[in-house]
């Protein structure tokens, strides 16, 4: 049983980490402001619900597991009110959004 | 005051959840300022529907097993345009208009937008909420209103 749920705890650990690395290298690779945000919004979500589900299986059905559970809670509350003020923000301030992706350059390359 | 009692309860759940320390003295001290704390919020009068939407109940956790679920397959689809973006990045802007008649709703509408990853909120204004997507796919989900209708059901406001 014990067996069953470190593996458990291993794949969650390993999947979430690979999203933080991918969220990561979006922030890095992607265009502009608004397309960053929609990177960073994985860490915020599912890479976090991930690590912290695989972390609640190493402590069992107690009170730790019961905290673990209200800090995803609690992120999932407060992560799309801080992307809605940077996205705002940015927006108020005049910053236009990049709506030509790499695929549209890719598009326009071939029409020149 | 029926709200102000079951903001006391909530909060002692809470409180009761949080703490782990069950000798009468801690105990008190955790009855006593849950009390201070509701008695506070009446005083303030702000416990109304928006402050305390216990109405909302199983309605909204269920909503909420249907999020996850959107917000898996979401980022599975930002991995892939972060992996690919020759493939999959067409970013886009577009303005929906939100059905919710409550603030509260539409509230809970731009932010479960936001939440899904591959479409961000900018802007929201009266009804009108303007959103940035990633890809056609997600800007597809947001247009087709799945969630809008959703998010109006959760309020009972059909």
């Amino acid at each position: 049983m014990d067996m069953i749920l470190d593996i458990a705890t291993w794949v969650l650990l390993l999947a979430g980490s690979v999203l933080l690395l991918i969220t990561g290298f979006g922030l890095l690779r992607l265009p502009d402001l608004y397309t960053r945000i929609h990177a960073g919004g994985m860490a915020d979500t599912l890479a976090t619900f991930l690590i912290f589900v695989g972390l609640s299986f190493q402590s069992g059905f107690s009170l730790v597991s019961v905290k673990l559970l209200l800090v995803i809670v609690f992120i999932f509350f407060t992560s799309p009110t801080a992307s809605y003020a940077l996205a705002q923000a940015s927006f108020v301030a005049g910053l236009k959004p990049k709506l030509d992706g790499f695929g549209a350059r890719e598009r326009a390359k071939e029409d020149a | 005051m029926l709200k102000t009692i079951s903001l006391f309860l909530v909060l002692m759940a809470v409180w009761l959840l949080l703490s782990g320390h069950y000798t009468p003295l801690i105990t008190g001290f955790g009855v006593a300022s849950c009390l201070l704390s509701a008695l506070i919020a009446y005083r303030m009068d702000v416990i109304d529907h928006e402050g305390h939407p216990i109405y909302l109940g199983p309605r909204i956790i269920s909503y909420w097993g249907w999020l996850v679920v959107e917000i898996f397959k979401a980022n599975v689809d930002v991995a892939k345009c972060v992996l690919f973006p020759k493939q999959y990045l067409r970013p886009s802007m577009f303005t929906v208009t939100a059905s919710q008649k409550s603030d509260l709703g539409r509230v809970i509408y731009a932010n479960s937008i936001t939440l899904t990853p591959g479409t961000v909120t900018v802007d929201l204004d009266d009804d009108q909420v303007m959103v940035h997507s990633l890809t056609e796919d997600s800007a597809e989900g947001v247009k087709s209103g799945d969630m809008d209708r959703r998010v109006t059901k959760v309020m009972k406001e059909t």
